[in-house]
C-alpha cells in the first residue's frame, strides 16, 4: 500500500467497524502525514476513538485496513518507539505509582529507565512520580498519559482529546508541544470535537460524522472555503430595497426574523444604494461565519446526539430517536 | 490594573504555511530501537505485579493463613494428643487446613493479575505497548506462577518442618516429603494460574473470583445435599474430584479410597488449566480490548 520510503505515514483504507446493527466507523479512507499536525474532528460519537483504537490494533476492523508505514500495528516490533498514543484518560491501575506505571511500559519495549525520569520531567510530574495515580486530577492524568505517549520518543503520536480536563496553562502547553513535535518531522494525529481548538493547532483537517468522512483538507483551505462573510440588513421598506438591489444585480436572501442577507462584503455599496434611493435601513451589519458554524453546518446531518430535536420534521425525529437508542445500547454493552 | 492575564491563545496568525508539501522530513529518534521479545514482557509483568498493593495483601494474608493455621494446628495437636496416638500419622498432613483456606488468596491474586487490567483500562495501554497479546498472557502466567509457587513452597516447607519437629508422629517418607511440599505448591500455583486464565476470559474481577470460589467449594457443597440413592455415583465423584479432596490427596488422606491418588491431582489440574489457557489465548486474540 505504501509506496513512500519515509516513515510516519498512517494509511486508512475503507476502514469500517460495526457493532451489531450500529456502524461506528463507515468506510474511512485517508492518510495522515508526517511533519504536520493533523486534526481529527467530529462531534461526540462520530467514531474518532474507535478509529484510533483500530489504528492501534485494539479493535479489529469489520472491513478495510489500516497500515502504519505499510505494516499492521501488531506487526511492529518496537511499537512504543514507533508510535505513541494517548487514548482515554486514566488507562492504568490507580494503585500503581506514576513512575512504576511508566517503568512497566518502558520495560515492555526495552526502553531505558532513565527515559522514564525524562518524560516525567517533560510533562511536569516529577514531584508526584512516586504517588499513586488514583489521587491524580484529570489534568495530571492527562499529563501522565502524554508521558506514556512520549516514552519511546516515537515518530508518530496520536492524542485522543488531549485538552480534556486540562487548565488553560495545560492547554497552552499541549498545543505548543504538538506543534513542536510536528516541527521535528513527526506525525501528529490529534482528535477533538472542538473546531476552535483545531483551528489553533492543526495544519490539516480530517472531519468525520457518524463514522463517515466529511472532509479531508488543509486547514487553510477549510478556513478559506468556510469563513463566509455576508451583510445582514433590516429595513421597513423591504420591497423597495429588494427592487433596488435587484436592478444592481445583488441577490438578497431571506434570513428569517425579517432580515435579509447578502453574500460578500458589500456593506458600503448597499448603504450607498439605500441612501441614493431613500430606503430606510434599521440594520446594515457585515457578518463573518465562524469556523465553529462551518463545522456545525458540515456535521449537522450527522450529529448523533442533538440537544433539540423538536425543530425537525417528525419523520426525521423518529429516525434520530432510533439512532440515539442504538447509540445508547452500544454504549451500555 | 494588574489583573493576571489568563494565558489564552495569542496565536492570532497561526502558521498554516508550516505544512510541507511533498517532501516529508522524517523524524529519527535518538533512542535505540529494540526488537521486543518475551524477556521484555516478563520484566514488565514483574514490575506490574510487585508494584500494586493487592499483591502484598493477598500474599501476606496467604502466608498468615498457611503458616498461622499450620503452626496453631500443630501446637494444638501436640498439646492434646495422647502418647502414641499419632504414631501412624503422616505429620505433614496437618498443613492441609491452612493451605485450603489460603487457596482463596491465591485465587484472588490470580484473577486480579489479568482481570484488574480490564477494570482499570490498563489493558489498552498494555496491548498498545505489546501488540502480541499472546505474549502478554504467557508473560503474566510465568511471572504469576513463579511468585505463587515460591511463596507456597516457602510457607508449606515451614509448616512441614514445624509439624515434623513438634508432633510425635512417624517419620514421613521421601515421597511424602516431595508431595507435601513440592507437589502441593505446584498444585496451588496451578490453581492460581487457572484463576488468572479465568480472569482473562471473564475480564471482570468480582465475577471471575466468584466463579473460582464456586469451582473450589461448589462440588463439595452440592455433594453434601445429594441424599438420593440414584445420585450416589455422582455424589462420590463430586467428593473425590473436588479441589479440597484433591489437595488432601497430596497428604495421602483422601476422603475416600477410590478417586484420584498419588500425583493424579497435579495432572488433572494441569490438564484443566492447559485447556482453559488455550481458550483464553484464542479469545484474547479475537476480541477487542
Amino acid at each position: 500500500m505504501s509506496r513512500f520510503s519515509v516513515g510516519g505515514m498512517i494509511e486508512l483504507e475503507g476502514l469500517t467497524k460495526r457493532y451489531g446493527e450500529k456502524v461506528a466507523v463507515n468506510n474511512l479512507t485517508f492518510t495522515v502525514r508526517p511533519g504536520i499536525v493533523t486534526g481529527f474532528l467530529g462531534p461526540n460519537g462520530a467514531g474518532k476513538s474507535t478509529t484510533m483504537r483500530m489504528i492501534l490494533g485494539l479493535d479489529h476492523p469489520t472491513a478495510g485496513q489500516v497500515r502504519i508505514d505499510g505494516k499492521r500495528y501488531d506487526q511492529l516490533k518496537d511499537p512504543l518507539t514507533y508510535i505513541g498514543a494517548l487514548l482515554e484518560a486514566k488507562a492504568w491501575h490507580g494503585g500503581r505509582s506514576a513512575f512504576n506505571h511508566l517503568l512497566c511500559l518502558a520495560q515492555s519495549n526495552g526502553i531505558a529507565t532513565r527515559r522514564v525520569r525524562e518524560v516525567l520531567e517533560t510533562v511536569g510530574l516529577t514531584a508526584v512520580a512516586k504517588k499513586k495515580t488514583k489521587g491524580f486530577s484529570m489534568g495530571m492524568g492527562q499529563r501522565l498519559g502524554i508521558a506514556g505517549a512520549l516514552l519511546g520518543d516515537p515518530r508518530i503520536l496520536m492524542f485522543d482529546e488531549p485538552v480534556n480536563g486540562l487548565d488553560p496553562e495545560g492547554i497552552h502547553w499541549i498545543r505548543n508541544l504538538m506543534k513542536s513535535l510536528a516541527a521535528q518531522g513527526r506525525t501528529v494525529f490529534v482528535s477533538s470535537h472542538l473546531m476552535s481548538e483545531m483551528a489553533l493547532t492543526a495544519d490539516h483537517l480530517v472531519v468525520i460524522g457518524q463514522g463517515r468522512l466529511l472532509a479531508d483538507t488543509s486547514m487553510a483551505d477549510f478556513i478559506e472555503r468556510n469563513s463566509r462573510s455576508y451583510v445582514r440588513i433590516r429595513t421597513p421598506q423591504r420591497e423597495l430595497l429588494l427592487d433596488v438591489l435587484h436592478t444592481t444585480g445583488i441577490t438578497a436572501v431571506e434570513a428569517g426574523d425579517e432580515a435579509l442577507e447578502v453574500d460578500g462584503s458589500k456593506a458600503e455599496q448597499i448603504g450607498e444604494l439605500a441612501a441614493r434611493h431613500g430606503v430606510v435601513l434599521h440594520e446594515l451589519s457585515p457578518q463573518q461565519a465562524s469556523l465553529e458554524e462551518a463545522f456545525m453546518q458540515l456535521t449537522a446531518e450527522s450529529v448523533e446526539y442533538h440537544a433539540h430535536a423538536d425543530a425537525l420534521p417528525s419523520e426525521q425525529q423518529e429516525l434520530r430517536r432510533q439512532q440515539q437508542q442504538w447509540g445508547s445500547e452500544w454504549r451500555r454493552s | 490594573m494588574s489583573t493576571p492575564q489568563p494565558p489564552m491563545p495569542q496565536t492570532a496568525a497561526p502558521n498554516w504555511q508550516a505544512a510541507p508539501g511533498s517532501s516529508y522530513p522524517s523524524y529519527t529518534s535518538p533512542i535505540p530501537v529494540v526488537r521486543t521479545h518475551l524477556g521484555h514482557a516478563l520484566a514488565s509483568e514483574w514490575t506490574k505485579i510487585r508494584s500494586v498493593r493487592s499483591t502484598m495483601w493477598t500474599l501476606g494474608v496467604f502466608v498468615l493463613l498457611v503458616v498461622g493455621i499450620g503452626l496453631s494446628v500443630a501446637a494444638l495437636i501436640a498439646g492434646n494428643a495422647s502418647e502414641g496416638s499419632l504414631s501412624k500419622e503422616n505429620p505433614l498432613s496437618f498443613g492441609f487446613f491452612g493451605l485450603l483456606l489460603g487457596s482463596m488468596c491465591i485465587i484472588t491474586l490470580g484473577v486480579l493479575t489479568t482481570a484488574s487490567e480490564y477494570g482499570t483500562g490498563m489493558i489498552r495501554t498494555t496491548v498498545t505497548a505489546c501488540p502480541s497479546r499472546g505474549r502478554v498472557l504467557v508473560a503474566k502466567s510465568i511471572v504469576f506462577f513463579a511468585v505463587a509457587f515460591v511463596v507456597t513452597l516457602g510457607s508449606a516447607l515451614l509448616v512441614a518442618l514445624a509439624d515434623v519437629s513438634m508432633l510425635d508422629a512417624r517419620e514421613p517418607s521421601g515421597q511424602e516429603w516431595l508431595k507435601g511440599t513440592l507437589g502441593i505448591s505446584l498444585y496451588m500455583a496451578l490453581l492460581g494460574l487457572l484463576s488468572l486464565v479465568v480472569g482473562s476470559i471473564i475480564r471482570h474481577s468480582a465475577g471471575a473470583i466468584t466463579i473460582m470460589i464456586g469451582v473450589l467449594l461448589a462440588p463439595l457443597v452440592i455433594a453434601l445435599f445429594m441424599f438420593s440413592e440414584s445420585l450416589q455415583d455422582l455424589q462420590q465423584a463430586l467428593f473425590e474430584y473436588s479441589i479440597p479432596n484433591q489437595l488432601s490427596v497430596f497428604y495421602s488422606q483422601s476422603l475416600s479410597n477410590s478417586g484420584p491418588s498419588g500425583w493424579d491431582p497435579l495432572w488433572i489440574m494441569l490438564g484443566v488449566t492447559a485447556a482453559a489457557f488455550a481458550g483464553a489465548y484464542a479469545l484474547l486474540e479475537k476480541r477487542d480490548v
